[in-house]
């Protein structure tokens, strides 16, 4: 197939940046979209010029490293799936795909189509762990059970991948859906019990002084996230915030 | 109120507010639906008169109802200024018809609808009201030796303008409550086995209400 | 250099225990004066880093990716195996000691694995304290499945996504560590090369990728977890920017790099649809529990089926050869993966492959779903049930099994599986071999230390599944931490290590000045152009089975290729940018040596072991006719290179495997 792209191209974080527009033919239709974009760019490294830039790692869809928003969505219009996992047979001949970075302030925009997700590990670090030592004898594995549908949802939780889809999405640039998630998975578990209330303070203070809008629970995170996280983890991580902030 | 300068703490005090508000627009459209009532108006006299001249009514419950929802608009303000900074530059191609209703992303136009319609309901009903009792000092409630309230109303009704004006905020409002009602209760932490259930009913209540409304403001447009 | 080993004294079991016990320690005061770096935050090298900083040394850890989340392990699916005999099935030490020593194919050193046996208990222990969610049984306590060719349950799983969740337990003692200012955390950044100061690892080169800026590191040790090689292959499992950079770095700067040719071929990995393929996606190995892999008996329905004019499933069973099963009778589909992947490609070398590059064989669940669903019927005493009955009963229980291993083949093929068969074909997907490491995980170069799969050590020349999981983790939480400290023991009056010497300095010139070859040599083509040729050349020459005559061609194509890569290579951009052209030249220019030396060493080793199979290496008669052969008596040895500046040169030093613990014996999976 031939499309026509317009992608957004800025040398670095300080230059402004624009809309570019690209042709590109014999498109297979069984390519994903980055062996799309790697296409595009043996070409544009053909013709002496700088290609385009853009994350991607595993392209299995578990590293969370690419970062695309193509025709109005993150990852793209299938659902489900990152921007890795998006194939070409979700266009058609002909088709115009707009092509931009994710965009939120508290994603600055680095080269092109990379951004910069520190913000997301700034969170993690204000809270995001159980404050256990290694050694050789942490009690047994089997020493606390824990329920089946604890252990499942705690895994639901867990299951984000950090891309920041759900604030690429969000129209305030909410970061709730990957903060309530990485809470929720320590709420649900009774290892994560202990430091419960200073996380959620700490998490969701971090989330704040980082620039991320505020939740109006549109729900268009629960929608475009790849891992299909669910929004009960933030209605999870305001009861727990709330129950933090009358404790402490 | 540390609690307030946190991004869900303000979530949260948004909710509250939406609940307390819903429940006095489910109050106050129960009033209303009296005054439809084939007496007359007389149920609704009294029942305004009550409200009127109560002074739990005038001087508990009015003022928290007053600061509810200067705070929910304040609070929405403040809350949507800070969401469009944390966009700076905003998409060339932006799709949010694929993942979310028009209702969740606009909640500040229908808001804003909302509030121009307040301002009309308020030099309409409220402002007059105020004047009478707290300015003139008439807690009668009387015109003419008859409770006056049924009259007003029906004589703020003859105007078509006025009618459209209110309809059309009404469906502001039906929009409002299709996101509002649910996202209130998603805030405060609820979201389990109910929800299925309460996002039914709350079809219903955001629906429902406002149409109430339209068909009460309809009637005394139309029988008079 | 004699290879030493340093596996202490003693009885087998008590070998790490009296270890521990007699090794030098660092005080608390002191480590705080100390510091190390780790490159690579995978499961080996964020759990070393998160631990090392608990310890109270100063880390500072390197990551090309933006998060230490993100590194490769995070792709591992099925598990990670653990001795803990949970299941009371007859599991201990000794066999998963015995099963990984055998399942390498014997040649993994004996010591190394027993104590990975050990440790791997504790594992389960500390991922559970971090708040990893293990799937558990309806009891409250941790579920077990069994795993590719043992005889136990022993692997503990979350979902598929086991290595994604044990990643984040390690990210997340590491983020503790961050906060605390324990580690200092330098993402988008890459190792370049390693410094040494009198013989000693003391520091490294690192490109800011983010600005192109070149930083100097120094530490009192050095730290390589990068993980393996197998991207030297072009189209593999592994994510797009994995390479072998740092550490054919530091085997350039004197660290013997063992085993180049241990290479593991994954037999269930969603075929190549074309040549613009970028990278293969693997399928879980759990699916040939319930999966019967087969090609057309006849190569008129070959043809039909890849011109379109008949489906799989037109086929009738005697129309069909279940080639594993025909084989093998006593494991059929569930073979080894070295053993599974060769006989996949013999079908399709046939001409037997069923999709348009003929490089696919068909991954049936029909009579798994059929099976299921007749069980069903009878659970839910449904009597008489119809095909469509027993076909939905069944694929409601395939699905809660593999559900989002389905989703994920029907996103990249746009095919059903519960419709019609999946097509799979091997793909490179793990590294056996690595940087020579002893028993204290350290390089032949002192102070250098390397772990998880960027070493040789412990899966000999084939790794089971859930294997490497483990491995990381064991080399990161458990062993480095004592080995290290025994050594840094002798530093504690060395104070900080200047980064202004003239040893730093050279080595941040020999980096600059590559870079800077690179963005000047305007030639006529990109770095991929030269990264597919050699990708070809390894898959076809050094691919599933090799022999004397393609080895050697090999290395002088690869040789050939690397020339005109010096000379016509074309990087847009500038050093001082972010430039992925430039870091992806870099690293294909690495894999264009290490590919020689794989050849080098896989012609060196003319026997077959693991996932190296050597054409001349075969079973001539007998039931095991055309099988895989190994020879203990030429080959039972650690093949480490030591580099002499042209890969064809470098020299080979042995390190003879004993085995005292466990009898050899041929593989027959008949």
């Amino acid at each position: 197939m031939n499309l026509t792209l317009k992608i957004w191209r800025q040398k670095n974080a300080s230059d402004k940046g624009k809309m570019v527009d690209y042709k590109i033919s014999d498109i297979s239709e069984h390519m994903s979209f980055l062996e799309m974009m790697d296409v595009l760019n043996e070409q544009i490294i053909n013709l002496g010029d700088e290609p385009v830039a853009f994350d991607h790692d595993c392209r299995e869809g578990i590293c969370g490293m690419c970062s695309m928003y193509i025709n109005g969505e993150a990852h793209g219009p299938d659902r489900g799936v990152t921007t890795c996992q998006l194939h070409m047979r979700s266009f058609k001949d002909g088709d115009t795909i707009t092509i931009e970075p994710f965009r939120a302030a508290a994603f600055p925009v680095i080269k092109d189509l990379v951004v910069d997700r520190s913000s997301f590990e700034r969170i993690q670090q204000s809270g995001g762990y159980i404050s256990v030592n290694t050694s050789g004898n942490t009690q047994d594995a089997n020493a606390i059970p824990i329920s089946k549908e604890a252990a499942d949802k705690a895994m639901d939780a867990a299951t984000c991948i950090g891309c920041g889809a759900c604030v690429a999405t969000c129209k305030n640039s909410s970061a709730m859906l990957f903060v309530g998630a990485k809470v929720s998975q320590y709420a649900l578990l009774p290892q994560g019990q202990v430091e419960a209330t200073d996380r959620v303070l700490n998490m969701v203070a971090q989330m704040d002084a980082e620039g991320f809008g505020n939740c109006t629970n549109t729900g268009a995170c629960e929608v475009e996230c790849p891992k299909g996280i669910s929004l009960e983890n933030i209605a999870r991580m305001n009861t727990e915030f709330l129950k933090a902030s009358l404790k402490g | 109120m540390g609690l307030l300068k946190s991004s869900i703490g303000r979530k949260f005090a948004m909710a509250i507010s939406a609940l307390f508000l819903m429940v006095f627009l489910l109050q106050h459209f129960a009033i209303n639906l009296t005054s439809i009532f084939p007496n007359e108006g007389k149920t609704f006299n009294a029942l305004s008169h009550f409200m009127g001249t109560n002074p739990i009514v005038q001087y508990a419950i009015q003022p928290i109802l007053l600061i509810g929802v200067i705070f929910h608009f304040v609070m929405g303000f403040v809350l949507e200024a800070k969401n469009w900074s944390a966009r700076k530059i905003s998409y060339a191609k932006n799709n949010g018809g694929a993942n979310s209703t028009w209702m969740s992303r606009n909640m500040i136009w229908s808001g804003l609808a909302i509030l121009a319609f307040m301002v009309l309901h308020f030099i309409d009903f409220w402002f007059p009201e105020m004047n009478t009792k707290f300015i003139q000092g008439d807690w009668s409630g009387l015109h003419n030796g008859e409770l006056r309230y049924f009259e007003e109303l029906q004589h703020k009704f003859l105007s078509p303008a006025r009618v459209v004006a209110y309809v059309v905020a009404f469906v502001f409002l039906a929009l409002h409550l299709l996101h509002g009602f649910n996202s209130a209760f998603q805030s405060v932490g609820a979201n389990n086995k109910y929800t299925k259930g309460l996002k039914t009913f709350s079809k219903i209540y955001a629906i429902g209400i406002p149409v109430g409304f339209i068909i009460i403001a309809l009637f005394h447009h139309f029988n008079h | 250099m004699a290879l030493d080993s340093k596996v202490p004294k003693g009885p087998l079991k008590d070998k790490w225990t009296d270890y521990k016990n007699h090794i030098d320690l660092v005080n608390p005061a002191n480590k705080r004066n100390i510091d190390v770096i780790v490159v690579g935050t995978g499961l080996a090298g964020g759990s070393a880093a998160a631990t090392l900083a608990e310890l109270g040394y100063n880390v500072k850890a390197f990551a090309y990716q933006d998060s230490p989340r993100r590194a490769h392990s995070i792709a591992a699916q099925g598990g990670i195996n653990a001795a803990k005999n949970y299941q009371g099935d007859g599991d201990s030490f000794y066999r998963l000691f015995y099963d990984t020593v055998k399942g390498g194919d014997y040649r993994s050193r004996e010591a190394n694995v027993y104590r990975l046996a050990q440790v791997s208990a504790n594992i389960i222990d500390q991922c559970v304290a971090q708040g990893v969610p293990f799937a558990r049984d309806y009891g409250g306590l941790l579920d077990n499945r069994s795993f590719g060719g043992v005889l136990v349950s022993r692997t503990f799983y979350a979902k598929g996504q086991t290595g994604q969740q044990l990643l984040l337990g390690a990210y997340s003692a590491m983020n503790r560590q961050i906060a605390r200012g324990k580690i200092e955390m330098f993402n988008r950044h890459e190792m370049l090369d390693v410094v040494k100061v009198d013989g000693k690892a003391r520091g490294i080169i690192a490109r800011n990728l983010v600005t192109g800026e070149l930083e100097r590191h120094s530490a009192h040790a050095v730290v390589i977890a990068s993980g393996g090689y197998g991207n030297v292959y072009f189209l593999s499992t592994n994510a797009m920017g994995s390479n072998a950079t740092a550490a054919w770095k530091i085997h350039k700067k004197g660290a013997y790099f063992a085993n180049p040719c241990y290479t593991q071929i994954h037999p269930t990995c969603i075929p190549r649809s074309g040549d613009y393929q970028s990278k293969l996606t693997l399928m879980s190995e759990s699916l040939r529990n319930d999966g019967r892999i087969w090609v057309p008996k006849s190569i008129d329905d070959v043809k039909a089926i890849r011109e379109g004019r008949k489906k799989p499933t037109d086929l009738s069973e005697d129309e069909r050869d279940y080639y594993l099963e025909r084989r093998y009778p006593a494991f059929g589909n569930l073979v080894p993966r070295d053993v599974a992947s060769r006989a996949a490609k013999e079908r399709c070398d046939a001409g037997y492959g069923v999709n348009a590059t003929g490089e696919a064989v068909y991954l049936d669940f029909a009579s798994a779903i059929k099976r299921y669903g007749t069980e069903q019927a009878k659970i839910q005493n449904i009597s008489n049930p119809s095909e469509a009955k027993i076909y939905q009963l069944g694929q409601a229980i395939v699905e809660a099994k593999y559900g989002n291993l389905f989703q994920m083949y029907n996103k990249i093929v746009d095919e059903d599986p519960y419709r019609t068969p999946m097509m799979i074909y091997p793909a490179v997907h793990y590294t056996m071999g690595g940087v020579w490491v002893d028993y204290n995980l350290m390089t032949t170069v002192e102070g250098l230390y390397c772990l998880g799969e960027a070493n040789f050590s412990d899966h000999g020349a084939n790794r089971l599944g859930a294997s490497a999981l483990m491995q990381g983790l064991s080399d990161g939480y458990f062993v480095l931490p004592y080995t290290i400290g025994d050594y840094l023991s002798n530093d504690i009056r060395t104070g900080k290590i200047s980064t202004e010497t003239p040893e730093f300095a050279a080595a941040e010139k020999e980096v600059k000045e590559r870079i800077d070859f690179f963005i000047n040599n305007k030639g006529e083509h990109s770095v991929d152009y030269y990264h597919k040729k050699l990708g070809k050349i390894m898959w076809e020459k050094c691919g599933m089975s090799r022999n004397e005559q393609g080895l050697k061609e090999a290395m002088a194509e690869i040789k050939a290729l690397r020339e005109d890569f010096w000379k016509n290579v074309t990087v847009p951009g500038d050093a001082n940018e972010m430039n992925p052209e430039l870091e992806k030249a870099g690293r294909v220019a690495d894999f264009l040596e290490l590919g020689e030396l794989f050849a080098k060493d896989a012609l060196n080793r003319n026997e077959s072991c693991g996932g190296h199979f050597r054409e001349e290496s075969v079973e001539l008669d007998g039931l095991q006719k055309g099988e895989a052969k190994r020879n203990d008596e030429e080959y039972a040895y650690v093949s480490a290179w030591e580099y002499k500046g042209e890969p064809a040169d470098a020299v080979l030093h042995k390190e003879e495997l004993e085995f005292n613990d466990i009898e050899l014996k041929q593989r027959s999976y008949k």
